[in-house]
């Protein structure tokens, strides 16, 4: 445990402010009604968490995050919002000392946990030591790829990746299905121009049978 | 439709946008990126389209109909990767058979852009989909809607 042990040193402070903006982050969504705002926050919320991820030597999370969770995530919530209300209903408190409890306990049990889990970058951690430690040997033998979580995510775990692209395409299509497949608004009343013209044409000609009707029924 | 100065500055970046998406993609193996932030930036370069021009300007550039079509390709690009290696005798998604025999495990390589390829074109294609559903339901955003 000495040996992880580190001086106040600008990586650590780095560290330390950029968890406290996640957790200023974090309180600011729970308390904001305003719905335009708690999305923005969680984009800023990626964000720093992307900025996290490359302190901890983790470029390639952190790209994904940056790219998926501050880009395109944000703008998705942005257009999922306009289907729903702007602002969150105030929530009844009746029940907030039974969720704080719970809250309470679980928290006190992973601050727990953490005092057991290895250092950061601890060599013998369970980890690194097996199945990690076996693909920075054997990389550079079994596929002469730099990037190490390239080789990894593609050839080594090549199954996993299949899943995760099937489950994009499965979200695609889940949207695709509920949000209308063949209608292009989705099932709601298309007003374009061409519609509105027919539209009119319709109504007029219906003005005009009802007309006639009252003019023949007037003359019988 | 939106401000004069976010349609400059999106048609200045649209293209830099795209080249940093194909960046991402093939350089994956040598520098952090990959298919699925190739795929997301490649979609974003679209999506930023989409919030300067309006909808229906970005549904005449890239037609939503053909993006299922892409979806599936991008899939079966790397399903068919896969079925390739099995057909040659090996197991799905051995990627050494594809360029059998070699010294600096070329077909890790092939096989690696084939497959991250196809993450890349399914990913895009994917959100592309699923932001053009969300924002086809609103025709047009007024500024005091936010």
């Amino acid at each position: 445990m000495a040996d992880y042990q580190t001086t106040l040193s600008p990586i650590l402070i780095i560290d330390l402010t950029l968890l406290a903006l996640l957790l200023v982050c974090a309180v600011a969504m729970v308390r904001v009604r305003r719905l335009f705002a708690v999305v923005m926050l969680s984009g800023i919320y990626s964000l720093l968490s992307a900025a996290f991820f490359v302190s901890m030597d983790a470029v390639d999370v952190a790209f994904t995050e940056a790219a998926v969770g501050a880009g395109i995530s944000t703008v998705l919530m942005l257009s999922g919002m306009l289907l729903t209300a702007k602002r969150e209903k105030p929530i009844k408190t009746g029940r907030a000392p039974i969720a704080m409890f719970v809250c309470l306990i679980v928290g006190a049990a992973l601050v727990y946990a953490s005092i057991d889990a290895p250092a950061f970058g601890d060599p013998n951690a369970p980890a690194n030591a097996y199945l990690g430690k076996m693909y920075v040997e054997n990389n550079w033998a079994d596929t002469q790829v730099p990037n190490i979580v390239t080789s990894v995510l593609a050839s080594y775990r090549g199954f996993d990746t299949l899943g995760e692209t099937y489950v994009v395409f499965t979200a695609a299509l889940a949207v695709m299905l509920l949000l209308g497949i063949a209608t292009e608004r989705g099932g709601k009343k298309k007003l374009d121009a061409r519609a509105m013209e027919a539209q009119a044409r319709r109504e007029y000609l219906e003005m005009q049978a009802e007309k006639e009707r009252v003019i023949s029924g007037g003359n019988d | 439709m939106g401000h004069l100065i976010l349609r400059v500055t999106i048609k200045l970046l649209f293209a830099p946008i795209i080249l940093f998406a194909l960046y991402v993609q093939f350089h994956g193996d040598y520098g952090p990126g990959g298919g699925f932030q190739a795929g997301v930036i490649f979609a974003v370069a679209f999506i930023l389209h989409a919030l300067g021009f309006g909808i229906d300007q970005t549904k005449k550039a890239l037609p939503p109909e053909i993006l299922p079509w892409i979806m599936v390709v991008g899939l079966m690009l790397y399903v068919g990767t896969g079925w390739f290696t099995m057909m040659m005798g090996e197991n799905f998604l051995s990627y050494d058979v594809i360029v059998p025999g070699s010294h600096h495990q070329a077909g890790q390589h092939v096989g690696i852009i084939l497959v991250e390829l196809g993450v890349g074109v399914a990913v895009a294609s994917s959100m592309l989909m699923i932001f053009f559903h969300f924002a086809s339901r609103e025709p047009e955003v007024a500024d005091s809607d936010w």
